[in-house]
């Protein structure tokens, strides 16, 4: 093809618009102003949904028993975001009877709104997790992460045993917490100074739990993995299943004041 | 800029692979700094046996069109098509077959899946776009590509933030967030090649020897433009360490939702809509060899695309806890939609009208005129599934993932197969493809694959959704989650089954083009003579 062909396609087959499309012929002969046009056009709508949420002061329901993240119970969702839980599992209960008599009480914003990211998910694969905390032992949770088949025979999950053998890599536990301080998670300076200690101190059993307690209300510790010589990312994210949905005080909920 | 140069860049580049492998914060992190530093010290190499020492430097005819890195990509499309294919199929059997493949951690589901749909939209579907949007502002503006090498660093560039991206999902390095999963640094990486992106195409344009900017250019545009203000928007996020692999997203819980569905559904609407209807305004006219239908009709639905798409992101977050305003704001917006999306395809389908004849004799025609069927297919079928009843059905079901197969294997992949063919006889001086029988038999294969994926998972996400909600006379439910689960199995063993014979007739494809390139030409019988005027009927 040479550079001096005339582009067929260019030569419409009806006559030249007029009045208001016959204005394009500025858009069609400017580059940069082509550009800005669609760059306006496409702005309007992502300014007009998404904005408001950061201040409509209703976004987000009034609730009692919202706590970030222990560092332990944040090591763990990190690992299932990494290993691509949310592509299988939700972790959001829509409101409609069989969900709730399913799953429990349908999820609030109040719940995720420590989470960075989100994990509300889109597809169930397999079932939703946003209320799974304390449904089934800490065993129950291990044997069922390392042969999925093994407990529930029609499950397509794969096998996660190489939890269980890799240790937790707790080398930046504090400044894990600090970068969430810096995005809005009221993690309180004593918190991020005992980061480690808490992580160590809820999978260990036996231990002084004491400050971990005070800090993170409603916390379940001990050894989650049924290996307490070594803290593994089993650990972490048993921590983390078993605390699903298990903080918001529903008998203190009130509904009718949340509509939005 | 000359290829000296350009080693000494990537030289450099190299050796900050080096230390950032050497200071790393993580293992992860290390891999992928080490990683680069293999891609960038390969890249170097070669480019250090190119450069001529003691002579000038050729310069380029500055009133030929670049055409390399439109025949790298050529080749590149085809390569990652047949590659996301492969995964795919791979994925579909892992839900089939739970107990095969089990290579943990690293081809665990959760880890392949990400591969999946980033090797197809992003590897295939991207290297398509990038490459096709190369030939098309050339042609259309009759200008040389503009900034020199800028179009390889582009080009190269991208094809890095691809192998980033992949490796990091088997190695377990993901944001978290659907269709952006790489990480800050890889973020960071596509966003700078973007904006070279950018450049080189406004470059073009603004350099153009034809007075008016051509419909496709417009398409191309604003995909650019809009894909760069959703990447840069939905990845804001902070790192724990910057030599460590790990962030956390700026936003969280609700906020963050909705910043990533705006994020993802327009990940489909300009990478995927708006990109290839500019591909659909060039190939299409130029194979058919007829004006598009109606100039008229492509400024309207342009226009209307663009503006209305962006709202449509909360269809995917119906019933829940996003604030309900927001909800139905994205329904309305898409259910309006359907509207802009079947100009799109009208114009398409009429361009054929006086051509209708090369349906039977010529089969990239067939192929493209699948797409926009398809395409009109999908984007009537998505605005039905936004409505919110449906979607109490639709929502976390297969329902939805053959819904976007639909649109991926019928609409994206049947137009970027149908300018592959036109593309490669051209690209390479070939008077022909190397066989029409088989782009034949790559339609058909494909044509069938998407037809039983898309009819499967229609039957799996019903069946699904109403065994969820299945109450008995008592007001219990019926089924436990568990044999949800099993009702499927044979539902995934046919999908695997549909997508196998698309993965086919890429493979076709992959040869056809290979002996293409090579110049040879298949001995076979013409499809069809076209009609002569003795064989006309009588009027």
């Amino acid at each position: 093809m040479s550079n001096t062909e005339k582009d067929k396609a260019q030569a419409g087959a009806e006559a030249a618009p007029r009045g208001l499309l016959a204005k394009h012929a500025i858009l069609e002969r400017n580059a940069t102003l082509l550009l800005v046009a669609s760059l306006i056009v496409v702005a309007i709508g992502g300014i007009v949904e998404i904005a408001p949420l950061f201040y409509f002061q209703n976004t987000i329901e009034k609730v009692v028993g919202m706590r970030p993240y222990t560092p332990l119970e944040l090591a763990g969702r990190n690992i299932y975001v990494r290993e691509g839980c949310y592509v299988c599992h939700s972790q959001m209960i829509r409101p409609f009877r069989d969900e709730v008599e399913r799953y429990g009480h349908y999820s609030l914003a109040a719940e995720s709104m420590y989470d960075h990211p989100f994990q509300w998910g889109s597809k169930r694969t397999g079932p939703d997790l946003a209320r799974v905390g304390q449904r089934y032992s800490n065993d129950w949770q291990v044997e069922h992460l390392k042969d999925p088949r093994a407990l529930v025979p029609e499950s397509v999950m794969p096998s996660y045993a190489f939890l269980a053998e890799a240790r937790l890599d707790t080398a930046l536990t504090a400044d894990h917490l600090r970068t969430n301080v810096t995005l809005g998670v009221p993690y309180s300076d004593e918190a991020v100074e005992n980061a480690l200690a808490d992580l160590v101190a809820q999978a260990t059993p036996d231990a002084d739990t004491s400050g971990l307690e005070a800090r993170y209300p409603n916390v379940t510790f001990g050894d989650f993995d049924g290996n307490p010589r070594e803290i593994t990312e089993m650990d972490a994210l048993v921590a983390y299943l078993q605390m699903l949905g298990t903080l918001v005080d529903f008998e203190a909920y009130e509904p009718e004041q949340n509509y939005r | 800029m000359t290829k000296l140069h350009g080693a000494i860049i990537l030289g450099l580049g190299t050796l900050l692979a080096v230390l950032a492998a050497g200071f790393a914060a993580d293992g992860l992190f290390r891999a992928h700094a080490l990683i680069v530093m293999l891609a960038l010290g390969i890249a170097t190499i070669v480019m250090l046996r190119q450069v001529e020492f003691g002579r000038a430097p050729a310069r380029p005819d500055p009133s030929a069109y670049m055409d390399d890195p439109i025949r790298a990509g050529a080749i590149l499309t085809v390569f990652w098509g047949v590659v996301g294919f492969l995964v795919g199929v791979i994925a579909a059997l892992q839900l089939a077959f739970p107990d095969i493949f089990n290579i943990q951690p690293w081809f665990n589901f959760g880890r392949v899946r990400p591969l999946h749909t980033s090797a197809v939209i992003f590897a295939f579907g991207g290297t398509a776009l990038i490459t096709t949007s190369f030939w098309v502002v050339q042609r259309t503006t009759r200008a040389r590509l503009w900034g020199g090498a800028l179009p390889w660093f582009v080009f190269w560039g991208y094809q890095l933030f691809i192998v980033l991206a992949a490796t990091g999902y088997l190695l377990g390095i993901t944001a978290g967030r659907e269709y952006a999963e790489p990480e800050w640094y890889v973020d960071l990486w596509l966003t700078l090649v973007w904006v070279a992106y950018l450049a080189v195409f406004l470059g073009t344009l603004l350099m153009r020897k034809e007075p008016h900017i051509y419909v496709a250019n417009w398409f191309y545009l604003a995909f650019i433009v809009t894909i760069a203000m959703l990447h840069v928007v939905n990845n804001l996020s902070l790192p724990v360490s910057l030599l460590g692999y790990k962030s956390y997203s700026a936003f969280s819980g609700v906020q963050d939702a909705l910043t990533q569905w705006w994020y993802g559904h327009n990940a489909v609407g300009f990478f995927l809509t708006a990109g290839f209807l500019g591909m659909m305004y060039y190939f299409l006219p130029k194979q058919a060899e007829r004006p598009v239908y109606s100039y008229r009709l492509s400024i309207i639905h342009f226009w209307a695309l663009i503006f209305l798409y962006i709202w449509a992101g909360p269809h995917h977050l119906h019933y829940t806890a996003l604030p309900d305003w927001a909800q139905t704001l994205g329904m309305v917006f898409s259910i309006m939609l359907w509207m802009p999306s079947w100009g799109g395809m009208i114009n398409g389908l009429m361009t054929l009208s006086g051509a209708w004849d090369k349906m039977r004799t010529d089969p990239i025609i067939r192929m493209m005129v699948i797409a926009v069927a398809f395409y009109g297919m999908s984007t009537f079928e998505g605005p039905v599934m936004s409505i919110k009843m449906v979607n109490s059905l639709s929502h976390y079901t297969d329902w939805t993932i053959g819904h976007v197969h639909s649109g991926a294997l019928g609409w994206v992949g049947m137009i970027s197969f149908g300018a592959i063919y036109f593309l490669v006889p051209r690209l390479w001086n070939r008077t022909q493809l190397y066989s029409l029988r088989l782009v034949n038999w790559h339609f058909w294969l494909a044509t069938l694959g998407i037809v039983i994926y898309a009819a499967v998972m229609w039957v799996a996400g019903i069946t699904q959704g109403l065994m969820w909600r299945e109450y008995d006379d008592q007001g219990f439910l019926v089924y436990s989650f568990a044999e949800t689960v099993q009702a499927l199995q044979p539902y995934f063993v046919l999908r695997a089954l549909g997508g196998a014979l698309y993965l086919a007739g890429g493979v076709v494809m992959a040869w056809n083009i290979y002996q293409t390139i090579r110049g040879k030409i298949r001995n076979e019988k013409p499809i069809a003579a076209p009609l002569t005027a003795g064989t006309q009927p009588a009027e």
